[in-house]
């Protein structure tokens, strides 16, 4: 059994203004997510995902369709209950939302005394958590006195408090600079690796995606247009969108002025060679081509880490007369793809 | 000058029994009329459209009652209340009348002074509480009302100050306190002395409260 979901959901909200059109934010979406995944959802602003996310803990209640999680339908459950789900679903926001009337150690309490947690037991796990988070000296600071990744680990603290199976996370890092969010992902890769919990990562950004999520589903205008294991939607992205996002982290091919720069700068036929992590590697495709005896020269892309695996889209230039360049392309070896590059 | 000082400080006894009356009147009124306009004010935030108890209905009830009562002139709302009072407190005139009507009139004013308080919110706070199944009657206790602590202290003490302007008519129905004081035996009997030191008296009152308000707040607000 999924750990959550989604079948057929929809969400649409009612006309701004008399007679005007309802607006679709998400349209017959379908998604499964297993139990200890880290699945990721991405989509320019407006694609809603922070909508989809916000149906899952029932915040915001579905047009059509339903919502599974750990088997219990949440769109049909009456209020009380649907509060008890929640208890179980931690989430972090964008802007962090932490309580500013609070300490530190006040907002990683507040679910405790939400769920009914006895006072004394509620001050031993705010300093577990506030350890696990690494903000122990913090404890009785307030919200502003803090950085931004700071903030964003309180929140994280807070959302684990109650221990939850599952951690929503909408554009936790977009408001942090670059180092920032790679100390917050690191985090949210050890809650998932260290506590088991599965996270729904909502972001517009790739890098996020290709850093902890497993799983992706791209999302346009609502709906769900590309899915599955990230890898494979980062080497073979088949719609627009995802190749738009795939190519804001993996460097991708030449096209346009980049390939004509390319082109008048290098003599040459111009090939890309593109290879998964099925064992080949770019030092043994550039070996290969030279012990061929071909003069080659590396003149874009690169090779990108995915989750831990390899991806290489290499263009390269080479001289040389046609066979001997066929038969230094074909003894690149298997798992690697060449292809010419026509300006 | 030795005349001057000689009549103020022979009108000493009664301005200090007069300033505790109007601080009396005040203090009554900002008690009942505080409390309801919190409780106004806050149901009037919390039922609005997206609002935590969002109740179409009442807020437009609510909404329609404050925006009736609030404009109203006091002087002629307290000269209507009178049958009102009457019916309620069993008297028409005097101190208990003055400190009725400016209960129920602030409870108005408050309301809205309250709601736009709240407003201050930010609706982040109030999802992620939501978000940890917090219901509605606890975001308003230990989200919604903390969270607005500090602007709320600035609204009172503006309120405060609204309700130690309504005190000052308190004549008309035949109550006391500085008001009254300053236009019966000051502004009525010719003696300009006698109004500006009730006149003076009051400056002083409604610039303590605001002080002790600024730095309540700003100690709340951390800042």
């Amino acid at each position: 059994m999924p750990h959550i979901q989604l079948t057929d959901v929809s969400k649409s909200y009612p006309p701004s203004r008399r007679g005007g059109t309802p607006v679709t934010a998400v349209d017959g979406v379908s998604v499964s997510i297993e139990r200890g995944d880290v699945y990721g959802v991405i989509g320019y602003s407006g694609a809603g995902k922070s909508t989809l996310v916000r149906l899952i803990n029932g915040l915001e209640p579905v047009t059509a369709g339903s919502i599974e999680v750990d088997g219990v339908d949440i769109t049909t459950l009456p209020a009380g209950e649907l509060r008890r789900v929640r208890q179980g679903i931690g989430m972090i926001f964008q802007r962090f939302n932490l309580l500013r009337s609070r300490t530190i150690r006040g907002n990683v309490a507040y679910p405790l005394e939400v769920v009914g947690m006895p006072r004394a037991e509620r001050a031993a796990r705010v300093d577990e958590l506030l350890r696990f988070v690494g903000l122990e000296e913090k404890a009785d600071a307030y919200p502003e006195q803090l950085s931004g990744g700071q903030q964003q680990r309180v929140g994280i603290a807070r959302a684990l408090a109650a221990s939850p199976s599952i951690l929503l996370a909408d554009e936790a890092t977009s408001a942090l600079d670059p180092e920032t969010t790679d100390e917050v992902l690191d985090l949210l890769a050890r809650v998932n690796r260290e506590l088991g919990v599965t996270i729904v990562v909502i972001t517009h950004e790739m890098d996020v995606i290709a850093r902890i999520a497993a799983k992706v589903a791209v999302m346009d205008r609502g709906r769900v247009v590309e899915s599955g294991d990230t890898y494979d939607v980062f080497t073979r992205p088949k719609t627009d969108t995802a190749k738009r996002f795939v190519r804001t982290v993996v460097r991708a091919l030449p096209d346009g002025d980049a390939l004509q720069a390319l082109r008048a700068r290098h003599e040459g036929r111009l090939f890309t060679i593109s290879f998964t992590d099925t064992g080949a590697s770019d030092a043994r495709v550039f070996a290969a081509l030279a012990r061929a005896g071909v003069d080659f020269q590396l003149v874009h892309g690169g090779v990108d880490d995915i989750q831990g695996r390899v991806y290489g889209l290499l263009t390269i230039a080479v001289r040389g007369d046609a066979d001997a360049v066929a038969t230094a392309l074909a003894g690149v070896g298997g798992g690697v793809h060449v292809q010419e590059v026509h300006a | 000058m030795n005349d001057l000082i000689a009549q103020v400080s022979g009108l000493l006894p009664a301005l200090v029994e007069q300033t505790g009356i109007t601080l009396w009147l005040v203090a009554l009124s900002l008690l009942f009329g505080g409390t309801a306009g919190l409780v106004v004010g806050t149901a009037l935030y919390v039922t609005r459209k997206g609002g935590v108890l969002q109740q179409p209905v009442v807020f437009w009830i609510l909404n329609v009652l404050v925006n009736t009562f609030r404009p109203i002139p006091f002087i002629i709302f307290l000269a209507a209340m009178q049958p009102i009072a009457r019916l309620v407190i069993g008297t028409g005139i005097g101190n208990e009348m003055i400190v009725f009507s400016i209960s129920i009139a602030a409870t108005f004013g408050i309301a809205r002074i309250v709601e736009q308080n709240l407003v201050s919110v930010e609706p982040g706070v109030i999802e992620a509480a939501r978000a940890m199944g917090a219901g509605p009657w606890r975001i308003i206790r230990t989200v919604i009302l903390p969270e607005a602590f500090g602007p709320l202290i600035l609204g009172f003490t503006f309120a405060i100050v609204a309700l130690i302007d309504m005190s000052a008519v308190a004549g008309i129905v035949g109550g006391d306190g500085l008001g009254d004081y300053a236009l019966s035996y000051g502004f009525r009997q010719f003696e300009p002395v006698v109004t500006w030191s009730a006149l003076v008296i009051i400056i002083i009152i409604t610039q303590a409260v605001q002080a002790v308000g600024n730095v309540l707040s700003r100690l709340v607000l951390r800042r």
